[in-house]
């Protein structure tokens, strides 16, 4: 079965590396460039892993976050946030709002795997 | 990919550096056994970052190399392994080879990769010995950790899963796994979306406490974690600990400093930025508020100007001049760095090479934060080593040397630096034997430098060893005497503009002293007259200036004039034959000033109308706005608008010593 991974980003040229990157290692990829697109996209169906960035228009990650949790759906899907290493405060927030973890920018494309990896196995 | 990192690597190459600044420092201060856990701390946590950013910025071979040094000193950290001299060598070695793997990523030129097999080979060695000599017995066994982990009920809310964490553990390990079942509710009480167990974990391998830490890190805030050696546990193995009463020390992730805050433009590898004081960049602050000030105060002045304010207006121009000197110094101050950028180099060089010669050397280090132009001193630090180097080679003898000549077996080598007029002066003394005058006579005698029935001055003698090609070594060792010789460090710092002198006494040790300028951009110069031209002479090089007597001169048909100046004859150079001065010059040597001057350790005397005044002037490149031209160093402008050209003394003493024609334009 294929594994599905919702990604969320404002910047396209970090989603273009974000899905390249996962769709070569055969994950199935959604994207979504704000809260309220990811909100609807992950209400149409049901991903295994939302990777999100904290920092959108619309809606931020934070309330994706929270929102997500909120859903009987999401309830215990991993939930990764991006954040930067001085970033603390932010992601004690994504911390509070439900997050599971974090990986922190910049990253490369083996660490992105690797941390993928290690939440879907 | 899409993302390009390579706009990170000057902050890392950066942070890196002044990493394997931190961690070279510190093994030099470990010595051996009494180690200073906050020391250790230190070293172990500027590698782990290191290994943490070069993997981010993929340049993995740093990263693997990076790991084994980590994983060594976090046994060291943990008190499992003994701070040998052994290993603080062996981690040496590492942090040399990590600085040259991270020039040669920096630089884009191949790693050399026999050199880094060996390191590497060196740190698995050790890592395979395992805690030699340990204070706790350290068997196969024990090697590894004792976790216990107790989540909170609502750990799966955060969507983490602890069969990941035990799945990433048992990747680092051999991993045993033991639930706790004794805080499971009765079925009927359980909710099934908490969590109730809690698991006591042995992972069993050579693991870094970091990599634990980091498994981890996620559910820090949703888990009560305690995690310790087992080889602690060894110690109480009669008594199986309950979970409960395990220590219950909170992770501390190991984090990684946030990046300094280094501008990241595209810069030139190896030298367009530099890092400034806060508090320089504040003063600046402020006396441009100052200048704001006296400006507007000038121009409500301006506005409404009658005579009767002239005084007014006086003491506002008086305060501008005070506030544009003081904001030209602060802003000279911004390129301004402490010599221990220098300095810091040398505790390491003194460590090897003494280890080398089997010499027992210890080095001091005065006036640190003395500060000078940053190209002074990225120019001053070859030298200065070179300065080092002699001092342990030739100048300290051997332990038991020392004994026999009744002093202490261990020598002294003192690093000083100090600021003196508008100098910088820096010392490099030992307490060594001194430099040999007699062998030095031997020697120069032998290279044909000196009459076998010569007298020279003690100072002439010891002068010959800044002469290229010269070395009194025996032999040629690994430390000197390989033809990179004293004539070269002095060549270095005539080219700062500055000098070197010797002082030595047999049997009692040496000083060498360089004088420097303060930076390269101002330059204490003295003004000399040669018929309507005004030329500028480098205060550092002028010796005197003495009005001549007939009696005093000479003249040699096809050699040119000398004159006679306390039993030395120097040459003479009549600046306005050099410098084509048309006119208006005095003609007659007895009529004009000769001035003194000292280049490269050879003397001569200028002959020049007038000396002026003594000021400090900017130092205008000639070669940029025109042309290079032979005994002009540069030009400069002065108060009244006029342009003046400053002398090239070393120049112009090799055109006195060598009688060549100057080619000059008009």
């Amino acid at each position: 079965m294929m594994r599905s991974i919702l990604t969320v980003d404002d910047s396209a040229s970090m989603r273009q590396m974000v899905v390249f990157t996962l769709k070569g290692a055969g994950y199935e990829v959604v994207e979504a460039s704000d809260g309220v697109e990811a909100l609807g996209k992950a209400k149409s169906r049901k991903v295994d892993l939302v990777i999100t960035d904290l920092n959108m228009p619309n809606k931020d990650g934070i309330a994706l976050i929270r929102e997500l949790r909120a859903m009987p759906d999401y309830k215990f899907t991993p939930i990764l946030m991006l954040t930067t290493e001085s970033g603390d405060a932010k992601k004690q927030a994504g911390k509070a709002a439900g997050a599971t973890g974090w990986i922190v920018k910049p990253f490369n494309p083996d660490q992105l795997l690797k941390t993928v990896g290690k939440v879907l196995g | 990919m899409a993302i390009d990192l390579a706009q990170f690597h000057q902050v890392f190459f950066e942070e890196s550096l002044e990493g394997l600044a931190i961690m070279e420092s510190g093994l030099l201060g470990l010595g051996t056994g009494g180690a200073d856990p906050e020391a250790i701390n230190a070293i172990f946590r500027a590698a782990h970052s290191m290994k943490g950013g070069s993997a981010t910025f993929g340049f993995t071979a740093v990263a693997d190399f990076a790991h084994h040094l980590e994983t060594l000193l976090d046994e060291m950290r943990e008190g499992r392994r003994p701070v040998t001299a052994q290993a603080v060598e062996a981690l040496l070695g590492a942090v040399d080879c990590l600085r040259d793997m991270l020039g040669a990523s920096q630089s884009g030129r191949p790693v050399d990769r026999a050199a880094v097999a060996i390191h590497q080979a060196a740190l698995e060695r050790l890592l395979a010995d395992g805690a030699v000599g340990a204070t706790a017995p350290a068997i196969d066994r024990d090697e590894g950790w004792q976790i216990v982990f107790s989540p909170h009920r609502d750990l799966f809310r955060s969507g983490n899963d602890p069969v990941r964490i035990f799945r990433e553990l048992a990747g680092l390990g051999r991993l045993e796994v033991d639930a706790e079942l004794g805080f499971l509710p009765s079925a009927d009480e359980l909710d099934i979306e908490d969590c109730y167990l809690a698991w006591e974990l042995k992972l069993y391998g050579k693991v870094a406490r970091a990599d634990i830490d980091e498994a981890f890190a996620w559910v820090e805030d949703h888990c009560d974690l305690a995690v310790r050696p087992l080889a602690e546990l060894a110690a109480l193995a009669a008594v199986p600990v309950p979970p409960e009463a395990a220590p219950a020390a909170a992770v501390q992730p190991a984090s990684v400093p946030p990046p300094a805050t280094a501008e990241t433009g595209t810069k030139n590898v190896g030298g367009g930025s530099i890092r400034v004081d806060t508090a320089k960049i504040d003063q600046l602050i402020n006396l441009c508020g100052e200048l704001v000030i006296t400006q507007s105060m000038l121009g409500l002045l301006g506005e409404t100007f009658t005579m009767d304010r002239l005084e007014q207006l006086q003491s506002g121009l008086a305060q501008l001049e005070r506030h544009t000197r003081a904001l030209q110094e602060s802003v000279m101050n911004i390129r301004m760095l402490p010599i221990s950028f220098v300095f810091s180099r040398m505790p390491r060089l003194v460590h090897d090479i003494s280890g080398k010669l089997g010499k027992r050397v210890e080095l001091r280090l005065m006036g640190e934060q003395t500060e000078l132009d940053k190209t002074v001193i990225e120019q001053i630090a070859d030298p200065l080593m070179h300065l080092v180097r002699n001092c342990l080679d030739h100048g300290i003898e051997s332990p038991h040397e020392r004994v026999v000549a009744g002093k202490s077996d261990t020598g002294l080598i003192l690093l000083n630096a100090y600021h003196r007029g508008g100098n910088i002066v820096i010392e490099v003394s030992d307490d060594g034997r001194g430099l040999d005058a007699p062998r030095i006579f031997a020697k120069a005698v032998e290279r044909g430098l000196l009459e076998p029935h010569a007298h020279p001055p003690p100072a002439q003698l010891y002068d010959l060893i800044f002469h290229p090609g010269f070395s009194t070594a025996e032999q040629v060792t690994e430390v000197s005497g390989r033809g990179v010789g004293m004539d070269v460090v002095r060549r270095n710092i005539e080219a700062l503009g500055g000098r070197i002198e010797l002082k030595t006494q047999p049997g009692r040790g040496s000083t060498f002293s360089i004088h420097l300028p303060l930076t390269l951009a101002i330059l204490d110069g003295q003004t000399v007259a040669v018929g309507k031209e005004i030329y500028i002479a480098p205060l550092v090089s002028i010796i005197e200036s003495i009005s001549l007597t007939e009696d005093k001169l000479n003249t040699f048909t096809g050699k040119g004039e000398t004159f006679r100046l306390r039993g030395e004859y120097l040459p003479i150079i009549r600046l306005h034959e050099v410098f084509g001065v048309e006119g208006g010059h005095a003609v007659k040597l007895t009529d004009g000033l000769l001035m003194v001057v000292e280049g490269q350790g050879l003397k001569c005397g200028l002959f020049v109308d007038n000396v002026l005044s003594q000021q400090q002037v900017v130092i205008k490149s000639l070669e940029e706005n025109y042309r290079r031209v032979e005994g002009i160093s540069g030009a400069t402008i002065l108060g009244d608008g006029s342009v003046a050209l400053i002398l090239d003394i070393p120049g112009l003493v090799r055109l006195a010593r060598q009688e060549r024609p100057v080619q000059t334009r008009h």
